[in-house]
């Protein structure tokens, strides 16, 4: 029953408080579904429901193999648009030859895997709350609990594992291909030959620039997976609510992946 | 497991289920026998479904126990009710297929994640149940390309495929055309007879509900009205009972003070 003494009209504190304790559950609930999908992933084979590597290969095709043409084509963009940039930026102090330092290390800390994540949070993100959000208007996530198939370990553990290897690989494909981007501008702006870039971008790289895009990729994978696949599980409503679902977490996922990158950067580079 | 033939395969006792603040189910007490069809019916939003839910133990109730095969699935740990549901099967009201997988894969799929058999046995299994259900050689076609009809008889395949003791279908004539569901109502009675399956059905269809029930019971406003044989149902003076009967329009008294209430709170 109605609490009696509930204002009609919540006070901006009451409003505060539920909103406060409606982030913290749903953060709870991200988190609880990684743990939970790692657990399956390594704990299913003990307890005999194993998360079947075909369902993984199958994610890791249409998570991966099918946006590399995307990514390609958007890193090469960067990678032609920091050179731009670098060249007009760096020409007010007459050092245009030191771009190729700006792009190598741009793109392999920043670029590469902020680029991916976006591409992949708007292809796959949207996809996995769609997908799970219809499985549920429809009962079939309920026919999966009924069958004894754990829900978190049929749909959403075969996701992480696909998307834990895919987003690095991507991100790596992503780094080249904007380096790529880089190297065809500056030879056509400035004149510099392909071996002078190549030369200069490995004098100006060390492993751990590279390994930092990879390492902040593998955590907007867990964010895309989480933020998607939950979102799916809690559609209600029907049509409409599998619409907001996708949109939301597309939307989610991008500005967690924003401000991970942010606090990511932060710290890596203290 | 110790269910006996005497144990009861369902035993409900005192349920009460919310959604939010508003009471669903009412101190409900059931009990199913062994081998027999027990109908649940109900107008709409007389917590049937609700019921069902809980007997599937997808909801968790706000008190009252619930024992299925013998296990307290109110209570009982996960790993508990995970082999307990290997030993039943659910037909949904929209078949529940999974849309990405063929009619053969869906019906495989209970087989393909609890057994271990080879891919040849769990297709003799698979054709088994079709024949069983009339879809034989429909295993290749997606969910998408079969009528409603087909979807349901596909359903009730995927939920036999481990030859549960007990089996539950969620509005199977809903959405269907007469005929078909008079066939869906042959399926049950043979599934019963020819399997000796528990069945229990969840159903607002008066002419099904009718020709399929051992017993039937009748649910309104979240609470039991009767539980009773055909006859007894049929022959009862309850005047809710015989509005769902005779499709009357129900006529409820309004309580003054509760209808000013309703409309001047929050």
């Amino acid at each position: 029953m109605a609490d009696a003494h509930t204002h009609p009209q919540p006070t901006f504190l009451e409003q505060l408080g539920r909103a406060t304790v409606d982030a913290v559950e749903e953060f709870g609930y991200y988190f609880l579904l990684f743990v939970e999908s790692i657990y399956w992933l390594i704990a299913g084979p003990f307890r005999h429901q194993p998360v079947r590597p075909p369902s993984i290969a199958a994610q890791m095709m249409t998570i991966g193999v099918a946006a590399i043409p995307i990514v390609f084509i958007l890193s090469f963009t960067i990678g032609i648009m920091l050179a731009i940039q670098g060249i007009h930026t760096l020409k007010t102090f007459g050092a245009e030859q030191q771009v190729v330092t700006g792009i190598a290390l741009s793109v392999t800390r920043e670029f590469g895997a902020l680029i991916t994540a976006i591409v992949v949070a708007g292809r796959s993100g949207s996809a996995l709350a769609a997908r799970i959000g219809t499985m549920q208007v429809s009962q079939e996530i309920d026919a999966l609990r009924v069958m004894s198939i754990n829900p978190v370990r049929y749909l959403s553990s075969p996701v992480l594992a696909a998307m834990l290897v895919m987003l690095p690989s991507l991100t790596y494909l992503a780094d080249l291909s904007g380096l790529l981007g880089g190297a065809v501008f500056t030879n056509l702006e400035l004149g510099l030959s392909y071996n002078a870039y190549i030369d200069r971008t490995l004098d100006a790289l060390v492993v751990d620039d590279v390994m930092q895009g990879l390492n902040k990729s593998l955590v907007f994978g867990v964010i895309i997976t989480v933020i998607g696949i939950s979102n799916g599980f809690q559609v209600t409503g029907g049509a409409e609510g599998v619409g907001r679902a996708t949109t939301r977490s597309v939307v989610l996922s991008i500005s967690y992946i924003v401000v991970a990158d942010m606090m990511f950067t932060y710290f890596l580079n203290r | 497991m110790n269910a006996s033939a005497a144990q009861p395969v369902i035993e409900v006792n005192e349920l009460v289920a919310h959604y939010g603040s508003r009471k669903i189910l009412d101190r409900i007490n059931m009990q199913v026998e062994s081998g027999e069809i027990m109908i649940i019916m109900g107008g709409s939003g007389s917590g049937k479904s609700t019921l069902l839910r809980h007997l599937l133990g997808l909801n968790r109730p706000t008190s009252g126990h619930i024992r299925v095969l013998g296990v307290d699935i109110t209570r009982a740990p996960a790993h508990t009710v995970h082999a307990l549901r290997k030993r039943m099967g659910v037909a949904f009201q929209g078949g529940a297929l999974f849309s990405s997988l063929t009619v053969g894969e869906n019906i495989k799929l209970p087989l393909r994640e609890h057994a271990r058999l080879d891919e040849a046995t769990m297709n003799i299994m698979t054709r088994l149940k079709l024949e069983v259900v009339n879809l034989a050689g429909f295993e290749n076609l997606m969910p998408a390309q079969l009528s409603g009809g087909m979807i349901k008889r596909a359903a009730v395949a995927r939920a036999i495929i481990m030859d549960p003791k007990l089996l539950f279908f969620d509005e199977p004539s809903a959405g269907l055309d007469p005929v078909v569901s008079a066939e869906l109502d042959e399926l049950i009675l043979r599934l019963r007879d020819a399997m000796g399956m528990t069945i229990v059905v969840v159903t607002h269809e008066l002419d099904s509900a009718f020709k399929i029930a051992d017993r039937i019971t009748v649910l309104d406003h979240g609470r039991i009205l009767m539980t009773g044989t055909v006859d007894e149902v049929r022959g009862c003076d309850n005047t809710r009972v015989q509005d769902l009967l005779n499709r009357r329009p129900r006529d409820e008294e309004i309580d003054a003070d509760e209808y000013m209430q309703r409309l001047t709170e929050g």
